[in-house]
């Protein structure tokens, strides 16, 4: 068991440009079956090994694809996340950064009653350690085992992931869900995939200044969380009103401090950790309290 | 994590002259990484009275001279003079003026121009006739991002900060969430104005307004677009007294002329100069300089700073795939910073190799010796190869984040001694 992708995810490609071809060869050394390729007017040929379609309709008839991988530039992502949702794949992960705010209002409202979930924009993407990688992430820096991870960053996602591994806590399955103001799986939902997941035995949230989605995140787990987690929230020495890099990250009045999500976490029950490399540690000990 | 390839494609198809492969890619990358557009209230303004929203006549005028024949133009007073610059509270800081007779406007326009506001020197001022105002109402528009719908937000509390409204009155706010597939409806607009009880003669003039603001809205890729005050004049009518209009950086590409429009503040002209080389940065206080790779380690690191108990000089993030000159573009602007007394590079390699900003540093050094101490913790990609090729080099390297900030403050603070 894990959570949205595993050993039976069969990946679509959308975009296979310069860097849509570069990572579908790192998930496939991985091991993630990447069974095609769309490219409308070069059906029926094949790219690299990967067979190409026309539609994302044919190219689900054809190979049985559940996810769909999307590098298709900002301009046109709107259109690729569109025919990905009406396609019904399973599970859409959107690495794009740059989309505008108001295509993806569009995207998130066909969201709603769809088959789909939706990782990103703007994200590393998400794995399965030892099953599939659906991203653009470093895989050595993961590994197989009991942690889950969500995170709105996607560097820090890397260094929390190699400090987990290095000090031998594996992860189940690893979100990084983006940076954007609008995203697909925001971090409640995420945490609420996490909960839900029986390879799971403690969930580490990483989030970060802006919005309110790390409160709601606690408030959830608050009435419903049934294993122990811990937090980090990136940004606590950032000033407001000042844009830290991802458009999601800004403090704007009372909104989006990194007070109100510690408190927030706290109230939860949720360890706050003051620095990833802390992140270890607290997860053993949660682990420890609760077993 | 950056995939920007695509976005340097496009950025050099809509560049009109061929231009290096790297300012290309630093092009394409501003698309991203850039503020939103803040436009001033007289481009604002242009924009509703295209949508059909009655706005006050007015002029742009950049001399005093410019403020006589505006004024002459515009017909009968009084007439108000207003400030343009990007910031709030122009009011309070002497920026807005009534003036009662063309010389008296004159006289305005003539301490307003050059004024300093907030550190903004005043470059424009915008004429206007006044309005006969009776009462005054808000309406704006934004992102809810927790519903990830607009939100549209009228309230009779007018003219002042409705952030400061939405704390003390909540409940004077009334809020609407229309579809983003469908637009702001006819019984939304209508019960906005019931719920914000606008006077019964004027719903019909705000609920169409609220419409045309809301199209405005999605037609300029705004993230902000608000009328504050809306005007209810002596007669009845309902006007746009002042509006704010901020444009989404990552639709420019599909907003040309608003595009154009945009404006660099002179006191942010190094945070420009970071723009033009591509990467994200944020002038802070402190004095240990930053620079990192993805804005969530970024932060991260800005944090680790603070819990070694120093405070740190910038927020610089160089992004995905940094290549040697952008890493020694980094480098350059951060030292530039007088206050800055170590530097911190926080490199951990996913696309970014660890070896590209290796080479970055030593081109800095090569030319010569910083006048700050540099610590280093590269990791991830190519970050062996990174640490041999700087084996030598007069800087310090550290394993992991935590030391390699403290060992920053300790250094920041020593030089400072």
């Amino acid at each position: 068991m894990s959570v949205l992708l595993g050993s039976d995810t069969r990946v679509l490609v959308q975009g296979l440009g310069r860097e849509g071809s570069f990572h579908a060869g790192r998930m496939k050394e991985y091991g993630t079956r990447v069974v095609g390729a769309t490219k409308p007017g070069k059906g029926g040929t094949t790219q690299d090994g990967i067979p190409l379609f026309d539609t994302v309709a044919r190219a689900v008839d054809a190979t049985g694809a559940n996810a769909s991988i999307i590098f298709v530039p900002a301009a046109h992502a709107r259109d690729a996340l569109l025919e990905a949702i009406d396609a019904a794949v399973g599970l859409v992960i959107a690495i794009t950064e740059g989309i505008p705010v108001r295509d993806m209002l569009t995207v998130t409202a066909a969201l709603e009653g769809s088959a789909s979930v939706l990782i990103g924009p703007n994200c590393p993407g998400a794995i399965t350690p030892g099953e599939c990688k659906m991203g653009i992430m470093p895989a050595e820096n993961f590994s197989p085992g009991g942690i889950g991870f969500v995170s709105r960053s996607g560097t820090l996602t890397y260094e929390i992931a190699d400090l987990l591994t290095k000090s031998g806590l594996g992860q189940s399955t690893c979100l990084g869900i983006g940076g954007d103001p609008v995203i697909g799986l925001p971090t409640p939902d995420a945490v609420r995939h996490l909960n839900e997941d029986d390879a799971t035995e403690a969930i580490v949230i990483v989030g970060e200044i802006g919005g309110s989605a790390e409160e709601r995140a606690a408030e959830y787990m608050r009435a419903f969380g049934k294993k122990p987690a811990v937090g980090f929230i990136a940004g606590r020495s950032a000033p407001a009103g000042k844009r830290m890099g991802h458009a999601g990250a800004i403090v704007s009045g009372s909104q989006g401090t990194a007070d109100s999500k510690v408190r927030a976490f706290e109230e939860a029950g949720i360890t706050v950790a003051t620095a990833p490399s802390e992140i270890p540690q607290l997860v053993r000990d949660a682990l420890r309290g609760r077993g | 994590m950056t995939v920007y390839s695509w976005l340097v494609r496009l950025s050099s198809a809509r560049r009109r002259c061929a231009a290096p492969r790297r300012s290309d890619r630093a092009a394409g990358r501003r698309a991203i990484l850039a503020e939103p557009l803040k436009l001033h209230e007289f481009q604002a303004k242009q924009v509703l009275a295209r949508a059909g929203i009655p706005i006050p006549l007015g002029r742009v005028a950049s001399t005093a001279g410019e403020v006589d024949a505006a004024v002459r133009a515009l017909g009968s007073g009084p007439w108000v003079v207003k400030a343009q610059v990007h910031v709030g509270g122009r009011g309070k800081a002497g920026g807005i003026k009534l003036a009662k007779t063309p010389e008296e406007a004159q006289a305005h326009a003539e301490s307003i121009l050059g004024m300093d506001i907030k550190g903004l020197r005043v470059e424009k001022v915008y004429v206007e006739r006044a309005a006969t105002i009776a009462k005054e109402l808000y309406l704006g528009i934004t992102l809810d991002r927790d519903r990830r719908r607009p939100v549209v937000m009228l309230s009779t509390v007018g003219g002042m900060d409705i952030e400061e409204v939405a704390v003390t009155a909540p409940d004077r706010i009334a809020r609407g969430w229309p579809s983003p597939l469908l637009g702001l409806l006819p019984f939304e607009a209508r019960a906005l104005c019931f719920d914000a009880g606008v006077p019964e003669r004027q719903r019909d003039a705000v609920g169409e307004i609220a419409q045309k603001l809301y199209r405005s809205y999605e037609s300029t890729d705004a993230t902000l677009l608000e009328i504050n005050p809306l005007f209810i004049q002596e007669d009845g009518s309902v006007m746009a007294g002042d509006a704010k209009l901020d444009v989404d950086d990552n639709a420019l590409y599909r907003q040309p002329e608003l595009a154009s429009w945009r404006e660099v503040a002179p006191d942010d002209a190094m945070e420009e100069k970071a723009r033009e080389q591509g990467f994200s940065y944020v002038h802070l206080e402190g004095d240990v300089g930053i620079i990192g790779n993805g804005a969530g380690l970024v932060m991260g690191t800005l944090d680790a700073v603070r819990n070694a108990g120093g405070r740190a000089a910038n927020f610089l993030d160089v992004g995905g795939g940094a290549k040697e000159e952008v890493v020694r573009a980094a480098l350059e602007i951060v030292l530039a910073n007088p206050r800055v007394r170590s530097v911190f590079i926080n490199i951990f390699g996913g696309i970014t190799r660890g070896d590209e900003v290796a080479k970055g540093i030593l081109s800095v050094l090569d030319q010569a010796k910083p006048r700050v101490p540099l610590v280093i913790r590269l990791a991830g990609t190519e970050a062996e190869a990174g640490r041999q090729l700087l084996e030598g080099a007069p800087l310090v390297s550290r394993a992991t984040m935590d030391e390699a900030a403290a060992e920053a403050v300790r250094l920041a603070r020593e030089s400072r001694a």
